[in-house]
């Protein structure tokens, strides 16, 4: 069955003020309603003027997905009315956007790439906070925090492009990724993504899913939605075209069969800021490196993998750090422990790559391509310095922990007495070695590792236990 | 033309109340005056002259916000910092 | 706050202890201000009962700008409720009465800075103008009232009744003191996109030789009281005594620029009045109830009906399926009225008329709505254009003042106000 979804994304700009206030935009760790002003909490009287800064920004993801700018641009009020709206209206953009007609190129179901049509890209206001007071059936009142009132929001339209829960969410994602690289935008921040989506099933109607606030939030809003959709019409009935909640914490999807849904906003130009022309302005912004051009050059640079690039490139941060550390000579190396070794080792204990100290990967780099430790002793160094810096504590050297753990690769000859000792303990897998069996050596040289705690390295030990079997001659 | 009913669903968007009393009269006089914007439907708009401002804007500088507790004595009504308002049915 | 003497015309709803500075060019003066501009910590009510008790926790920028120049607050003064009004009766605290004949409204809705000053109470205070709310209190009492060009004078704490049409401006009873007071408020402020920075220097030299003064047929149509209309011609003769010459000239767009008006104005004021929930400031809802019956209830009993049928009839013309026949015909019909201008300017230097279609009429006279407006007929024209129109006294028809409006290009403030007070001065004469 067809499913056709488009995906309506507000995200929160990285501005230092709200949009159309000096307000600072650095609330989250502040208690409520202590970033505001006049014009923040609609006081009578109050004026909006707008964040030059912003308009930078969207215009950057404008351009970044290779929209069109119209000659103008004019900011319009959404009217209607809610304790988290304090002027009684939003101000938005209506039918003069900033941005028309972009795409951006994800990664499809089947690997190959496709382009997503963006219709539109515009700049609004963030509305207040609510919390209710009270259980979910029976709220009493309603608590306000303004703080969030005013903080640039920029949004950004889909066409009905995509096909499945998986694709919407690889757009978030490889969107979310854009944004950060064209620093205007920050996923860390909790609640800075908001996305609604549509969807409609083999030419049904469209429901519009509204509240979702998280990248695994759209997929599982999305499946069930999917699911849902499907056994109305197993029943034989038609699916109603309406707007549902999202509950995030149960998964679910919910029909919002309140007085906002019939809302006719009256929209009208703003009258108290002026329209923007600022195609020329547009052109002139010049666009950091952007996804797609920093994995091409990972690839012609460093030689690194498109695969590994790909897992580079998809968190700005990451990116970074690989080429903070590539300097240790072989980028190759650095590409495979970062993308696959560093990665799943940060995942696991919940870290991001922030914390890591790049010059400690360097020369951990350094001692796996000198040879000087084996792969599994560069795991755990490595997992060693992460639980170090999970803790607060200031992370040892590389070195420093090769030292104190043993755990430093040694010299073939100190291995001797550990073949000899294999080699006698193990007559059956000589046998079936000298017999041509190649696997009994992998079981041998297995032997030996567990003498040997893992300090030696596997292909010595492979070589070394060769000659010994082929010195030997006779059975043991 | 507008009926009372009319009249009625505009105040339920405007979410502003009309004693029902009132409405009869009420509907009479908005219907005068909407009589009046009619001579609006005439208006072809001959190439008038558009003088307007473009690109106001400001920089990105923080300039300070009201101390919390003058936001709260302006509400009267609130709780651990929070402004209190009535329910929204969620 | 005190009450230093009487106030038998309800001119005031605060009344300060005004506290005057001895330098700059206010020095030692108590001005009276409107009841929309904001004052930190006078409270300011908009002449409505939604805003009971509500305290701005900051001045609007005209308010740093006089008192940084030595003027002190006389007061706030009466209004009609959030600027709808063209009489000052419909205020929640009662109407003001014209000093000049008490049983009169005083116009409006600037009625209260008006009639403070056409009383002595104070020398100068501030009103605001949407669709004549300065000019015609001040027609009505008989003293010099300016609407500034919009974008002249910051709206930063002016309560917004119509955005895109309304400016604050000064009354007082000479086109001098009007030019001193203007030169104070009109200051730039960054924190209005839509001003500009202009600054204001009139040159008061009394010379009109070679002037040319256009008089459009519609300002002297069939509701024009006939003694107004006669009054006025003989003002604008005395400008002609001056060395001035009259053109007569058409503007069609009269027609439909009082409906543009009040479309406009509507339509702007049904959103702009959404904000007073109760929830920010203002007498709180009840926070037992759910959120719309609380706000449903605020609204009801917050606003007088007048804004009341204004805010429905602007919801009313922004809604879903009628925005293309009332808010944006009205626009089309806006830059109609600016083309309108525009075309006159090119032959004259300025327009002349009355301000006002009668004097003033009894309190509790006009009843009907639609009467109300229709009065507004003369004054909405230099509001929709965005263009100076000044209001100065030029004698009394059954002993009520009659005004004299110039209207002039955009940004030609000076130009208007050097007219009337050229007037001034040849009248006196």
């Amino acid at each position: 069955m067809t499913v056709i979804i488009g995906l309506e994304i507000h995200c929160q700009l990285t501005t230092r003020t709200k949009l159309f206030c000096g307000c600072s935009t650095d609330y989250r760790n502040d208690p409520p309603n202590t970033h505001t002003c006049p014009t923040c909490l609609g006081l009578p009287g109050s004026l909006p003027v707008l964040n030059r800064k912003a308009v930078e920004y969207a215009l950057r993801v404008g351009k970044a997905l290779s929209c069109a700018i119209p000659d103008e641009a004019e900011f319009a009020r959404k009217n209607y009315f809610y304790p988290d709206l304090p002027k009684g209206f939003q101000i938005t953009m209506y039918d003069r956007p900033l941005a028309v007609g972009g795409y951006l190129d994800i990664e499809a179901d089947d690997g190959t790439e496709k382009r997503v049509r963006i219709t539109r890209v515009h700049m609004e206001e963030d509305p207040g906070r609510l919390v209710h007071v009270g259980s979910g059936d029976r709220p009493r009142y309603s608590l306000v925090d303004y703080n969030r009132s005013g903080i640039p929001l920029i949004e950004i339209v889909t066409d009905p492009d995509l096909r499945s829960p998986k694709e919407a969410r690889r757009f978030i994602n490889t969107l979310r990724t854009t944004l950060e690289y064209l620093g205007v935008f920050d996923g860390e921040q909790e609640g800075g993504l908001r996305v609604d989506a549509n969807i409609s099933m083999e030419g049904g109607n469209r429901v519009e899913i509204k509240n979702i606030s998280s990248y695994k939030g759209v997929e599982k809003a999305l499946t069930f939605e999917i699911t849902r959709q499907r056994n109305v019409l197993r029943r034989g009935l038609a699916v109603e075209r309406e707007t549902r909640h999202f509950l995030e914490a149960r998964g679910v999807t919910t029909s919002a069969r309140s007085k906002e849904e019939e809302h006719d906003y009256r929209y009208f130009p703003e009258p108290d800021l002026c329209p923007l022309r600022v195609r020329a302005w547009c052109d002139e912004i010049v666009l950091p490196e952007l996804p797609a051009a920093r994995r091409a050059r990972f690839g012609e640079t460093y030689r690194v993998s498109p695969i590994h690039a790909r897992t580079l490139c998809g968190d700005l941060r990451l990116a970074d750090f690989f080429e903070d550390v590539a300097c240790c000579g072989d980028p190759v190396l650095a590409a495979t422990w970062v993308a696959d070794t560093l990665l799943g080792e940060l995942y696991y204990r919940e870290m991001d790559v922030t914390g890591v100290p790049a010059g400690h990967f360097v020369e951990l780099l350094r001692l796996l391509r000198g040879k000087e430790i084996t792969e599994k002793a560069g795991v755990e160094v490595l997992r060693v310095m992460l639980d170090q810096v999970k803790h607060g504590e200031a992370p040892e050297t590389p070195a420093a922990i090769v030292d104190r753990l043993n755990l430093g690769k040694t010299a073939g000859d100190a291995f001797g007495p550990v073949i000899s000792e294999v080699v006698q303990a193990c007559p059956d897998a000589v046998r079936d070695f000298r017999n041509g069996k190649p696997e009994a050596l992998n079981y041998l040289v297995g032997q030996a590792m567990k003498r040997t705690r893992g300090k030696a390295d596997p292909k010595e030990l492979a070589r070394m236990l060769r000659d010994a079997i082929g010195d030997a001659g006779g059975t043991g | 033309m507008v009926s009372p009913e009319d009249v009625e669903k505009i105040a339920n968007l405007a979410d502003i109340g009309l004693p029902r009393e009132r409405l009869g009269e009420f509907t009479r006089e908005f219907n005068a005056i909407l009589e009046y914007f009619d001579i609006l439907d005439a208006v072809r708009e001959d190439a008038g002259e558009h003088a307007r401002e473009f690109n106001i804007m400001r920089e990105d500088e923080v300039t300070g916000s009201l101390p919390q507790e003058e936001v709260l004595a302006l509400a009267r009504d609130s709780e651990d910092g929070f402004i209190r308002a009535p329910r929204v049915m969620e | 706050m005190t009450a230093p003497a009487g106030d038998r015309f309800n001119a005031f709803i605060t009344r300060c202890e005004p506290k005057p500075g001895t330098t700059g060019k206010l020095a030692g003066l108590a001005v009276a201000v409107k009841d929309n501009i904001s004052t930190r910590g006078i409270p300011t009510s908009c002449g409505s009962k939604i805003l009971e008790g509500y305290t701005p926790p900051y001045h609007a920028h005209i308010v740093d700008l006089i008192l940084a120049e030595g003027a002190g607050i006389a007061g706030k003064t009466n209004m009609d409720e959030f600027g709808m009004g063209s009489s000052t009766e419909n205020s929640a605290f009662g109407p003001t009465k014209n000093p000049v004949d008490p049983a009169r409204v005083p116009g409006g809705s600037s009625g209260g800075s008006a009639a403070a000053v056409a009383a002595g109470m104070v020398p100068m205070a501030l009103g605001s103008d949407t669709g004549g709310s300065i000019r015609c209190p001040a027609a009505f009492c008989g003293i010099v009232g300016l609407k500034p060009s919009y974008g002249r004078v910051s709206r930063y704490g002016l309560v917004a009744y119509a955005n895109s049409l309304e400016q604050i401006g000064p009354l007082a009873g000479s086109v001098t003191d009007v030019c001193r007071l203007m030169g104070v408020i009109s200051r730039y402020d960054p924190r209005d996109s839509t001003m500009q920075d202009r600054p204001f220097a009139p040159r008061l030299t009394g010379d009109v030789k070679g002037l040319r003064i256009g008089v459009p047929s519609e300002f002297f149509g069939a509701g024009v009281d006939p003694g107004v209309a006669e009054t006025v011609k003989g003002a604008i003769g005395i400008l002609e005594g001056l060395g001035a010459r009259v053109v007569p000239c058409s503007m069609p767009s009269m027609a439909y620029a009082l409906a543009a008006y009040y479309v406009t104005c509507t339509s702007e004021a049904s959103s702009n009045l959404a904000r007073f929930d109760g929830v920010r400031y203002g007498p709180p809802g009840d926070v037992r109830s759910a959120w719309h019956d609380a706000f449903r209830v605020i609204r009801e009993k917050g606003f007088g009906e007048e804004v009341r049928r204004r805010v429905l009839l602007g919801t009313f013309a922004l809604s879903a399926g009628y925005y293309g026949k009332y808010y944006a015909k009205a626009q089309a019909a806006r830059r109609n009225v600016s083309a309108d201008f525009a075309r006159i300017f090119r032959e004259v230097d300025v327009i002349a008329g009355p301000t006002m279609p009668t004097t003033a009429f009894r309190i509790g006279e006009k009843t009907a709505p639609l009467s109300m407006y229709l009065s507004d007929i003369l004054t909405v024209p230099a509001n929709l254009a965005g263009i100076p129109a000044v209001s100065v006294p030029c004698g009394k028809v059954d002993g009520l003042p009659v005004g004299l409006q110039v209207m002039g290009r955009r940004f030609e403030d000076e130009r208007v106000l050097e007219v009337a007070y050229a007037y001034e001065q040849g009248a006196a004469r």
